[in-house]
């Protein structure tokens, strides 16, 4: 039986991490690199962890499915890293930023946990710059801040747009380092496909050589998953193409519960889909919502009218309207489900009518205000090169024409159940960044998440792996010889070969994932209903059952072959799907990223459930795919009280 | 919204030692609107669909910032258009030139071995930066990032260079497969930098040997390179590179010497 066990140290919440580091056991230098680790995934917290633990002389390998790690998808973050310096002496502090994502993941995640990723935001900046990542900075020769959707203070530290592509430089940077130094083995262009679990402990992974084919088994005494989320479920999301969920989904298979995997972030602005062919979405980082004011035709019939010719009074602010306080920066799901609404009601603005609902789902994001008020080079300086993006992309130039914009899929709260040592129920498998769940409850703020990649990778796993060994010192010896690793070495090959001859080969395998994508996006996306979820229930396992019958793969697993590796990433999304409707169906109120039609308040907002729903749902895997166990950690608040989300 | 037929020759190669060839193909339906590796997808979606293996090629981001994508495209590393990957191409581009053939082809150079089709092993470049592309600092160990102010113009120079995205185009364009832009954006990012300047010595003398060990050709002045950045790092960088490793290895010598 399973017990979720969350070892929160207790005590007063800013002492919670000092002392549980003085009380945790550490492993003495010299006996460190008899200790063999295996990170797989080198993006911010993979990265930061691997170069962290060959620093401190442990033995590590490091693994990623790309062909250097300078390209996983942090690369791809534009907006910025949080962080409480209050250098902008605006009234920022670890405290503030503690309870804005407390308050900002809708009371749905550990407060202990928060108030460490706050409390290390401020180091990981020191640490970015002394790397040499070139944050942008003030005349005076100071970093610069921004602020940054929901938030009242300047706390947003950012590199001209690609923020995410410099602090993985930094990490990079570093891990390279210990390349050269011979502590970090790196293994590029490679998958784990498979964990191996040795008398109930991770004691290494199955990974295959996506250029040769081979399938190899790589050994270790512990093992960390930091590899990123799975929003490409939605098929079209803001993620990289490669982005999956595999590794956490075998480790979920071998006993690591998944949790809250139906809290998934809508991103408020991105680049609004052109048709059947689009292969991915291209955010616009919110940042932008800083200067651009949102809004879309009061009349509906002005929807297809060149926006210049209408009139201020007829233009709907509706996010300035309805939320007066906030307007343009309100949360991210709240921006999304308001541009969803006004689309609903046939205000949207895309230049075609979308092909499931005939509605035209656009809004404006219109700068001429700001241009007029700061100034064009201002508004260039600032978001230069989004501008440029969304030039190559649409061929509009937004410095004259406002910017058409539509939420998509972009970030998942959900993720491998972690303690607060970031260990899964698996004992020595732990993961970190955006693979796990912990840190942003039902929704996440903006620039947090390269902020939790980076703390999590370079101040806590270390230490807490460090702790772990200590605790185990000596685990039984086990070699590639062993019958479990054959065991799992063997596994994998019979699943590659049952996607390859698949009985009844015919469809690609991008074919399923639309269509996964498409079930996904309209019954568990923006806005759920019970109804909707019990329909999707009823879709997914056909689909599954078809793809394994239908799928087509060429060639064979033998050597470089990238249909395969997709028609692998496409069954685990699938199964993945499916738990993340059971998961939304069961989670009766709205919170954060979940909204469920059936509870909500009278003028259209999320009502949440403390009552029955304080907890965090962690999932079990079954061996039956539609019935899972369900296992609830409780939450509790002492610091901040659960209010209702309020942004008016 | 327009759309077209275009015939395509796609360098097909099944391995690092096969001999390739040119395959053509009919893309048919081609939107104004799709970018170049969606074109790509759907015919691939179709040759699945027919029986056939698909065309390999690198990709992740699909926003022109992980620098996996890159191919010649009628010649030009990453297509035609300035300061853009491939995966940001899009097919309104290709039509604004009336192209109605297309040539696509991996990069080719002796340093970037080829894997499949139009994928190639750009190790060498990790190679480049393991040997020195690094400022050394212990996690945990750094002061508070605003103890030493730097220069606006600085930062904004550094992050000038910072921007390379390692596709390898540089090299691609470059007539003597050169690995000089992206080399010497990766010295001047850090080099730049106040944080960078105790290790700039022995940073660029290494980096610089391991580019020349890894078979890249020599830097030759044709700025074909800088015309091919989809990042647009300026060929000024190589001009820095250069002295700095000049300065270098004058005071490599001088550490000889004072070690005697
Ligand atoms: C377009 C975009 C913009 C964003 N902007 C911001 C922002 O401004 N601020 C912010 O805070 N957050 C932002 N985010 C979110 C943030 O970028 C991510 O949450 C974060 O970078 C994830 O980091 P990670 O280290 O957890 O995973 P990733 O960077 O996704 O890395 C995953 C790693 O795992 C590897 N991997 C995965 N599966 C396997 C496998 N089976 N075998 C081997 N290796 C594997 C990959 O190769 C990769 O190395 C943005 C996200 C997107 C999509
Ligand atoms: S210098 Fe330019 S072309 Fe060369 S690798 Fe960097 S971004 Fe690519
Ligand atoms: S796919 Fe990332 S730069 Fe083109």
């Amino acid at each position: 039986m399973i017990e979720l066990k969350s070892r929160e140290p207790a005590g007063p919440i800013e002492k919670r991490w000092t002392e549980h580091k003085a009380n945790s056991k550490l492993v003495a230098p010299h006996n460190r690199r008899r200790y063999q680790v295996i990170v797989v995934g080198t993006g911010l917290a993979g990265g930061a962890a691997a170069a962290t633990l060959g620093e401190l002389g442990y033995n590590v390998k490091a693994f990623c499915f790309q062909d250097s790690p300078r390209r996983a998808h942090s690369i791809a973050a534009q907006g910025g890293i949080n962080a409480a310096k209050n250098y902008q002496n605006d009234g920022d502090s670890v405290y503030r930023l503690f309870y804005d994502t407390v308050k900002g993941g809708d009371f749905r995640a550990r407060e202990s946990n928060v108030y460490r990723l706050a409390e290390l935001s401020i180091g990981i900046i020191d640490q970015a710059v002394a790397q040499g990542v070139p944050f942008a900075r003030e005349y005076g020769g100071l970093l610069a801040n921004r602020s940054f959707g929901g938030a009242q203070v300047s706390r947003t530290f950012y590199a001209r747009g690609q923020t995410g592509q410099q602090l993985l430089l930094g990490a990079y940077a570093s891990l390279n380092r210990q390349i050269e130094a011979g502590t970090v083995t790196m293994f590029p262009r490679q998958e784990m496909l498979d964990l191996i679990v040795y008398e109930g402990k991770a004691r290494g992974i199955v990974t295959r050589n996506l250029v040769t084919g081979r399938i190899e088994s790589h050994l270790a005494d512990v093992v960390i998953l930091a590899t990123g989320g799975y929003g490409n479920v939605f098929y079209l999301s803001t993620n990289a193409k490669g982005s999956n969920v595999t590794a956490a989904w075998r480790a979920h298979r071998h006993g690591a519960l998944f949790a809250n995997p139906c809290y998934t972030q809508i991103h408020p602005t991105c680049i609004p889909r052109s048709g059947e062919y689009q292969s991915k979405l291209t955010l616009m980082s919110e940042s932008l919502r800083n200067d651009g004011r949102v809004w879309v035709p009061r009349n509906a019939e002005d929807a297809t009218k060149d926006p210049s010719s209408i009139p201020e009074s007829d233009r709907y602010y509706y996010l300035e309207e309805r939320y007066p306080a906030f307007g343009n920066l309100v949360p991210r799901d709240v921006a999304s489900r308001n541009a969803m609404y006004v689309c609903n009601d046939g205000h949207g603005v895309a230049d075609a009518p979308d092909s499931a609902d005939g509605k035209r789902r656009a809004v404006y994001l219109d700068f001429a205000d700001a241009i007029g008020r700061l100034g064009e080079s201002t508004i260039r300086e600032r978001y230069g090169n989004l501008f440029e993006m969304y030039e190559r992309i649409t061929g509009v130039n937004p410095y004259q024409k406002p910017m058409k914009i539509y939420p998509a899929t972009h970030y998942t709260m959900g993720g491998l159940w972690v303690d607060y040592n970031l260990q899964t129920t698996i004992p020595g498998l732990f993961a970190g960044g955006e693979a796990n769940f912990s840190d942003h409850g039902a929704n996440r703020l903006g620039a947090s998440a390269l902020m939790q990649g980076l703390a999590d990778g370079y101040f806590v796993l270390p230490f807490t792996i460090g702790n772990y060994l200590g605790e185990v010192r000596n685990l039984e010896p086990l070699d590639e010889d062993d019958a479990v690793v054959r065991d799992a070495v063997r596994t994998v090959e019979e699943r590659l070969t049952r996607l390859v001859d698949a009985p009844d080969a015919k469809t690609p395998p991008e074919v399923f994932h639309r269509e996964l994508g498409n079930i996904i996006w309209s019954k568990c996306g923006m806005s759920r209903s019970g109804e909707g979820l019990r329909e999707a229930l009823e879709e997914i396992p056909k689909l599954r059952e078809r793809f394994h019958r239908e799928v087509r793969v060429m060639g064979s697993p033998g050597g470089m072959n990238q249909n395969l590796e997709r028609a692998g990433r496409v069954a685990d999304l699938i199964e993945l799907g499916e738990l993340m409707c059971i998961d939304a169906l069961t989670r009766e109120e709205s919170c954060g990223g979940h909204f469920r039609e059936e509870h909500q308040t009278g003028d259209g907002e999320a009502k949440r459930n403390d009552e029955e729903f304080s907890y965090v749902s962690a999932w079990e895997y079954t061996g039956d795919m539609a019935a899972p166990a369900l296992h609830k950690e409780d939450l509790t608040f002492e610091y901040v009280k659960p209010t209702m989300r309020s942004y008016k | 919204m327009e759309t077209r037929t275009l015939t395509l020759h796609v360098w097909r190669q099944n391995g690092p030692t096969g001999t390739g060839s040119f395959k053509t193909y009919e893309a048919k339906d081609v939107n104004e609107h799709m970018s170049f590796l969606e074109m790509l997808d759907d015919l691939n979606e179709k040759l699945i669909s027919r029986g056939e293996e698909e065309i390999t090629f690198d990709h992740d981001c699909r926003e022109g910032i992980c620098g996996a994508c890159g191919m010649v495209v009628n010649g030009y590393a990453h297509g035609p258009r300035e300061r853009t990957t491939t995966c940001q191409l899009h097919m309104r581009e290709v039509f604004k030139l009336g192209w109605t053939e297309v040539w696509i082809e991996p990069w080719r150079a002796k340093a970037f071995p080829l894997v499949k089709d139009l994928m190639v092993d750009r190790s060498a470049f990790d190679r480049i930066q393991h040997a020195g592309g690094y400022i050394s600092v212990r996690t945990g160990s750094a002061r508070d990032a605003n103890e030493t102010p730097i220069q606006k113009q600085i930062a904004d120079s550094a992050m000038d260079a910072a921007t390379c995205i390692g596709c390898g185009a540089c090299v691609a364009s470059c007539p003597n497969a050169s690995a000089s832009l992206f080399t010497s954006a990766k010295v001047g990012h850090l080099g730049t930098l106040p944080q960078g300047v105790p290790e700039r010595e022995i940073r660029v003398r290494n980096m610089v040997a391991q580019m020349d060990a890894e078979g890249f050709g020599s830097c030759t002045n044709h700025g074909e390179c800088e015309a091919a950045c989809p990042k647009g790092i300026s060929v000024d960088w190589i001009a820095r590179m250069n002295r700095e490793f000049v300065r270098a290895m004058v005071t490599a010598k001088d550490d000889v010497d004072a070690r005697d």
